[in-house]
């Protein structure tokens, strides 16, 4: 009975439920391994150096921005590599590494680092950082490599030294440009087993479809921004296909299509720039969806998934203020 | 397996911990013996602290009055040993303050036979005097808060009650205490409740139990009597349900509304353990003297549930449950999600004491991270409130904006805090919140 001195001294509570961000990061790291292993087996080694260049992009990014301080200290919870990865995967598989390289960075440096670290950024990182390069290579960032080929050839540009040369390779279109342009629907199946062209986390519909229901099991998001986001495309796609078949393709093919399920399951669900509460979460997911549905159908655009939900990034802090709880019994 | 079939209700929100009471749910009651010295602050009920009675050196037999209340929200005070006064000075008292206390020393030849001090309460008596007797039995709720039990028990004229529901919920993790009190006697809750009822002119009662009680369910089931308007209503296991405006949520489907209390819904609320008090109170006129007494977690020896005579010490408690072990780092009064840290075991057991734990783990203080607005806050608060939010706004000592967003609805669960994978100390900042919205208004 002399442990009297040394009796701590916290305040309750004194049980927790073990949760923390090192660990929801881990998570979200744990779930793009799968999508990075399709990227590999569909597109071969070039996915695998482009997420390992961007990563290291990221990580290098917020090592030499990192202030020393406690509200920056967050090179060891994995959210800077997480936006490297996540980075990665929403880029063309020719593109050269060294703009991958360039866009980790940029997305952490203007991404992150500069609203004050992690949870005070008002945009998604990884797509400020895919932002950047669509302005800066608006070429590169639209060249299609068409899936297949042997996993060890890579594409003539992924080697390329900064600033040199035009990229050059075999092109191929996305199923997006292919029914914006020559009114031609790629098939269901090939939409849900990886068998197009496109970004390298888009291309299989199935993976992202396990990968969003492992996280919605761990509940590692909150359920209502996916949702929400997918319900709102289905429905204004719909309505859209019903009114005008021949120019508006199917709400299947609109959700399956393009980088949406990739951005439902990665992007609407970061919850630093989502709204906090669940009325908020729907209304951001119904946002998304409609400027989705209406950039790939009028916009100058082929795919819209990013400007979606980086202009509703923009209005989170509003549909924060509009949607606060009602107060039990008030 | 009707038990399993029936939908449980709960109130919305609230988090879940793990429940830990196996260490101890299923042991019975044992009395703990008298000690030398009992020390009983003067203040250990919400309320003004009472006015002593008695003087240093005078002889005082169990069940005496040795302090009377200081006007209507305070209670009185009695001996729970016969002894001697040995003196009225500050003690240690586990809000860890020194306050007053009056300090027994216990007559070592005593048989410690009650004697009556207190009248019961008969039928027709006026519902003034009724409420007199009780205040005058110094009993508070059991259940943590210590609120005077008269005070609730009196209807203000024009209100009138229909529902009575008595709290057996125990939502804290590790408290078993409620859980004997309900399987063991039973038929005291039951007549408590029904005391309650004929004193406020409900028409119906309920006690609310979870379902991790089911021995506790079975035996009030057991003890209504036919054709009664009586329910035990089994409840999903969820925390804070014990809370008074969780539970009529949960029970009844109504929302008290914010800044009032239960009253204006015709409804009073009573907390199981103080229930079955209550019913000795009315029918021997026995004050409140001990009370049941959960000692748990890893670095106690042997856990147990124990009748402890009020101003015991903690660490007699202790060491009569083998005493603490080697390595306790950490001894907390009440439950791990409200109770308070103890710098050292030398403070009482008072009326409000429902558990003493003590874990080999201390609560360490966790990193901080910063928010990343995941919103679990949110669906944790029982009160619907918006934590992160309101945390923000308490370090940035904004007192209107805390006002605007219902700081005041705030009962300080912690709930918030218990989910927050940043580890942000959010209940501490609502206490500061909370406080600041007071003051500056």
């Amino acid at each position: 009975m002399s442990a009297g001195s040394r009796l701590g001294l916290a305040t309750a509570p004194f049980v927790r439920a073990g949760l923390s961000t090192r660990r929801l990061m881990g998570e979200l790291l744990l779930a793009t391994l799968p999508v990075v292993v399709v990227a590999a087996r569909t597109f071969g080694l070039a996915a695998i150096l482009l997420v390992l260049a961007s990563s290291a992009g990221a990580v290098l990014a917020e090592r030499l921005l990192q202030r020393g301080d406690e509200r920056y200290g967050t090179l060891l919870d994995g959210s800077g590599l997480l936006t490297g990865v996540l980075l990665a995967l929403t880029l063309p598989p020719s593109l050269p590494l060294w703009m991958a390289f360039l866009g980790g960075a940029v997305a952490i440096a203007l991404g992150k680092a500069i609203w004050g670290g992690l949870g005070g950024n008002l945009f998604n990182p990884a797509l400020v950082g895919r932002a950047f390069l669509q302005a800066a290579f608006p070429t590169a960032l639209t060249t299609w490599q068409p899936p297949g080929g042997s996993f060890f050839s890579l594409p003539s540009g992924t080697l390329a030294l900064p600033f040199t040369g035009a990229v050059d390779a075999v092109t191929s279109a996305t199923p997006l440009a292919l029914s914006k342009f020559d009114q031609q629907l790629t098939g269901l199946d090939a939409l849900m087993l990886g068998d197009r062209a496109g970004c390298l986390g888009e291309t299989n519909g199935l993976v992202l479809l396990l990968v969003g229901a492992f996280l919605l099991a761990r509940r590692a998001f909150d359920w209502r921004l996916p949702f929400s986001t997918l319900l709102s495309v289905a429905a204004f796609s719909g309505l859209l296909h019903l009114w005008r078949p021949d120019s508006a393709p199917p709400p299947g093919f609109m959700l399956l299509a393009g980088g949406l399920l990739f951005g439902a399951v990665f992007m609407v669900t970061d919850p630093v720039t989502t709204p906090i509460t669940p009325k908020g979460a729907w209304i951001f997911g119904l946002g998304v969806g409609l400027l989705v549905v209406l950039i790939r159908l009028w916009g100058g655009l082929v795919e819209g998934v990013m400007y979606a939900i980086l202009l509703m990034n923009a209005a989170t802090p509003l549909i924060n203020r509009w949607t606060q709880p009602r107060v039990f019994g008030g | 397996m009707s038990a399993l079939l029936e939908r449980l209700r709960s109130f919305r929100h609230g988090v879940h911990p793990d429940d830990r009471k196996e260490a101890t749910c299923s042991l019975a009651v044992e009395r703990m013996p008298f000690v030398d010295e009992l020390v009983l602050p003067l203040s250990q009920h919400l309320g003004k602290p009472s006015l002593p009675i008695v003087a240093q050196g005078q002889r005082v037999e169990r069940g005496e009055l040795i302090a009377e209340p200081d006007g209507f929200l305070s209670t009185a005070l009695h001996a729970p040993a016969s002894g001697t006064v040995a003196a009225i000075e500050p003690r240690p008292h586990p809000s860890g303050r020194r306050l007053p206390a009056v300090v027994l020393s216990v007559d070592p030849y005593s048989s410690q036979r009650l004697v009556q001090h207190g009248e019961p309460i008969t039928e027709g008596l006026p519902a003034e005097e009724v409420v007199r007797r009780i205040q005058m039995s110094g009993l508070v709720g059991l259940g943590g808060a210590a609120f005077p039990s008269h005070v609730k028990l009196s209807v203000p004229e024009g209100k009138r009650v229909r529902f009575v529901i008595v709290n057996g919920c125990e939502c804290e993790p590790f408290l078993t205490c409620d859980h004997r009190v309900m399987v063991e006697n039973a038929k005291g809750v039951l007549r408590g409740l029904r005391l309650i009822m004929k004193q406020v002119g409900a028409e119906r009662g309920y006690v609310g139990v979870e379902s991790n009680k089911p021995d506790a369910i079975e035996a009030l089931r057991a003890a209504i009597g036919e054709g009664e308007p009586i329910e035990v209503v089994p409840l999903k296991v969820k925390y804070p349900q014990g809370a008074e405006k969780m539970l009529i949520d949960a029970v009844l489907k109504q929302e008290v509304p914010a800044g009032r209390l239960p009253l204006d819904l015709e409804i009073v609320v009573n907390n199981a353990a103080t229930t079955a008090v209550l019913a000795e109170v009315f029918e021997s006129g026995t004050p409140l003297l001990e009370r049941v007494v959960t000692v748990s977690g890893s670095g106690v020896r042997r856990p147990a549930n124990l009748l402890v005579p009020l101003g015991t010490p903690v660490r007699a408690v202790l060491e009569h449950c083998g005493g603490l072990r080697d390595e306790t780092r950490q001894l907390i009064l009440g439950g791990p999600m409200m109770g308070q840290a103890q710098k050292s075991p030398d403070v009482p057991v008072l009326k409000g004491c429902s558990g003493i734990l003590a874990f080999t783990e201390p609560a360490t203080l966790i990193h901080e991270d910063p928010c990343i607005r995941c919103g679990r806050c949110l669906e944790a608060c029982p009160m619907f409130l918006n934590p992160s939010r309101l945390a923000l706004l308490s370090r940035a000592d904004d007192a209107e904006g805390l006002r605007a967003q219902g700081i005041a609805n705030c009962f300080e669960c912690a709930s918030c805090s218990f989910v927050c994978p940043s580890h942000i100390p959010l209940v501490q900042l609502m206490r500061v919140g909370k406080a600041l919205a007071r003051k500056s208004k």
